[in-house]
């Protein structure tokens, strides 16, 4: 019951951020400025009499790119507005009131997280949706697997948001974010140097990139999400600039399940055991 | 004199303390507080008063040392619907209103919504807040956020309140109604520690003080009956002799004779006619003759220093 009581407040006090208004403005800019862009493009196509197979790949790499800003709003979103939950609140004694009600500590954890968990879904379920209408609007294309590339990016945003509780439970607000988006950073660094690696066939650099996941696997999630949504020909020519020289295994999805589960369980252990 | 537990405590404490990284914030805390006592407890700054309301609650864990709330270890979970709590800059999620914030406490508290109709009204008109019942928290001011966190605290009619500075931004008006509410609560049954500074409050509403110091116990005390019991009387006048003070031995021991003043200690002020008629007897010019008030805030600042608190 406390869990349910306590997402509730959470995913209305995450709905209240000026954070989440100024990222849905974003990303609402952001679908005017890529359905118009999509509209010139097709309007150019039309007119160079592009043949049919290029221009419906070249679309689809335009969803991709869509969908990775989707990504970029919904990573910065998932820290900033998650940052200050735990930290902020044990900082100002706010937390005080409510962690000396008969609700066990691990429920009050338990419920923000699941009320952030409410806010995101909301927020990339509408963001992904978006994207995708407006390419179907414009080009006549979708993403290929929408739901597993949702899930994929979800699952991301979900990683980002226990590691922020469990720093949360240890540091400061601006701590906590400094080490998440750190963390976040050196897997998009360690993404990169291994795609690079898979183009020169280096495996040490390969090699990298994998340890980068393995230390935080949000980029490796985006890069399947990626792998997931965009076209056959595209995953299989490497052309797009999102494209998945190394795909991240199953394997890896698996294990970033893991690795969100022992965040959150440190997460609550901690906030189980220290003084408020 | 070890006691033992016993369920007709409500606070029940042995040797608590707590270090924070190397610095101890409460050293030594051993307490017994009955069940229908009004308790103040009193100390400088930084005596350690939050952080024992803190370990009694459970949001801190002690170092060492045991604690017990309404016979359960503190910090036990079912224990806590029949604790209430008023932080001492209580605070909360400015975008509710009371009505919302009060609910929402309820609900953790696990009150069916039936009471809670019932509940919210009466605590707040009691705390005053009914003319502000549609406002957000983030335009009350400091005082109105005290009174709405003072509601939250009586919501579950808890059998130990805890009230940490409960009067700090309280005008007159706010302090004499927490006054009110601590009576209230104690003619209810209910158990009140009460944290502060302010020994006027104290005086007024404790039944029983400790004054802390350095993080421990370095008195405690009842009120108000000390003083039917101990009467220290001041006597301004002239002519006296030492055969006068000596004389005055076959009914207090403790006398001092200063300048104009002497000064007794009785143990009872039944006896103080007598003492008159016999400075009368013995030609002492009496000009005047004070009974001394057990002061509060001068054993307060004997004990803390009168650099305490800085």
């Amino acid at each position: 019951m406390g869990i349910w009581i306590m997402a509730g407040v959470t995913f209305r006090e995450a709905a209240r951020k000026k954070m989440l208004w100024m990222a849905l403005a974003a990303g609402g800019a952001f679908l005017i400025l890529f359905g118009t862009g999509l509209h010139f493009q097709a309007k150019d196509f039309a007119a160079h009499g592009m043949s049919p197979v290029l221009r419906r790949e070249i679309s689809f790499a335009m969803v991709t790119m869509g969908l990775y800003a989707v990504d970029l709003l919904a990573v910065l979103m998932t820290i900033l507005t998650s940052i200050d939950t735990l930290s902020g609140e044990i900082a100002s004694g706010t937390i005080q009131a409510v962690a000396t009600k008969p609700v066990p500590r691990w429920q009050v954890l338990l419920g923000k997280w699941c009320g952030f968990i409410g806010m995101l879904t909301a927020y990339i379920a509408i963001m992904v949706v978006g994207v995708n209408a407006v390419t179907y609007a414009m080009a006549g294309v979708t993403a290929r697997h929408i739901v597993q590339g949702f899930l994929l990016m979800w699952m991301e945003s979900v990683v980002l948001l226990s590691v922020t509780f469990a720093f949360a439970t240890y540091f400061s607000t601006l701590t906590t974010g400094v080490l998440t988006l750190g963390l976040h950073g050196l897997a998009f660094l360690g993404g990169w140097i291994e795609q690079f690696g898979a183009i020169t066939q280096t495996e040490r650099a390969v090699r990298v990139g994998v340890i980068a996941s393995v230390l935080m696997p949000t980029e490796a999630l985006w890069r399947r999400a990626a792998f997931e949504m965009q076209s056959p020909l595209a995953n299989a020519m490497r052309i797009s600039p999102f494209s998945t020289l190394s795909v991240p295994s199953m394997a890896m999805v698996v294990y970033a399940a893991l690795y969100l589960s022992i965040a959150l369980v440190i997460a609550i252990r901690r906030f189980s055991q220290r003084d408020l | 004199m070890e006691m033992s537990r016993s369920s007709d405590l409500a606070i029940w404490t042995r040797r608590l303390r707590k270090v924070y990284s190397g610095k101890v914030a409460v050293r030594n805390l051993t307490l017994d507080v009955p069940r229908g006592e009004v308790f103040g407890f009193l100390g400088p700054n930084g005596a350690g008063k939050s952080t024992s309301v803190k370990m009694l609650l459970g949001l801190v864990f002690p170092t060492s040392g045991e604690a017990e709330i309404l016979g359960y270890p503190a910090g036990d979970v079912k224990t806590r619907s029949k604790v209430g709590f008023l932080p001492e800059h209580f605070r909360f999620y400015d975008w509710l209103t009371p009505v919302e914030l009060l609910k929402l406490h309820g609900r953790l508290y696990g009150m069916s919504h039936a009471r809670l109709r019932e509940r919210v009204p009466v605590l707040l008109d009691l705390v005053g807040l009914t003319p502000h019942r549609d406002k957000r928290l983030r335009d009350f001011s400091k005082g109105m956020l005290q009174r709405i966190g003072l509601a939250q605290a009586l919501l579950n009619e808890p059998e130990l309140i805890f009230l940490d500075e409960p009067t700090s931004g309280l005008d007159p008006v706010g302090r004499r109604l927490v006054r009110d509410i601590i009576r209230a609560q104690r003619d209810r049954g209910a158990t009140v520690l009460l944290n502060s500074h302010l020994l006027g409050e104290v005086e007024i509403t404790c039944d029983r003080v400790a004054f802390i110091k350095d993080g421990e116990v370095v008195e405690a005390r009842k009120l108000n009956s000390d003083v039917e019991q101990q009467t220290t009387v001041s006597i301004r006048a002239g002519n006296v002799t030492a055969e006068v003070v000596s004389g005055l031995s076959r009914w207090t021991s403790i006398v001092r004779w200063e300048g104009e003043h002497l000064r007794l200690t009785l143990s009872s002020s039944g006896v103080l006619p007598e003492i008159l008629r016999y400075l009368v007897a013995k030609e002492v010019d009496v000009y005047e003759v004070t009974p001394q008030r057990f002061s509060l805030e001068e054993r307060f600042l004997e004990i803390v220093g009168h650099d305490g608190g800085l």
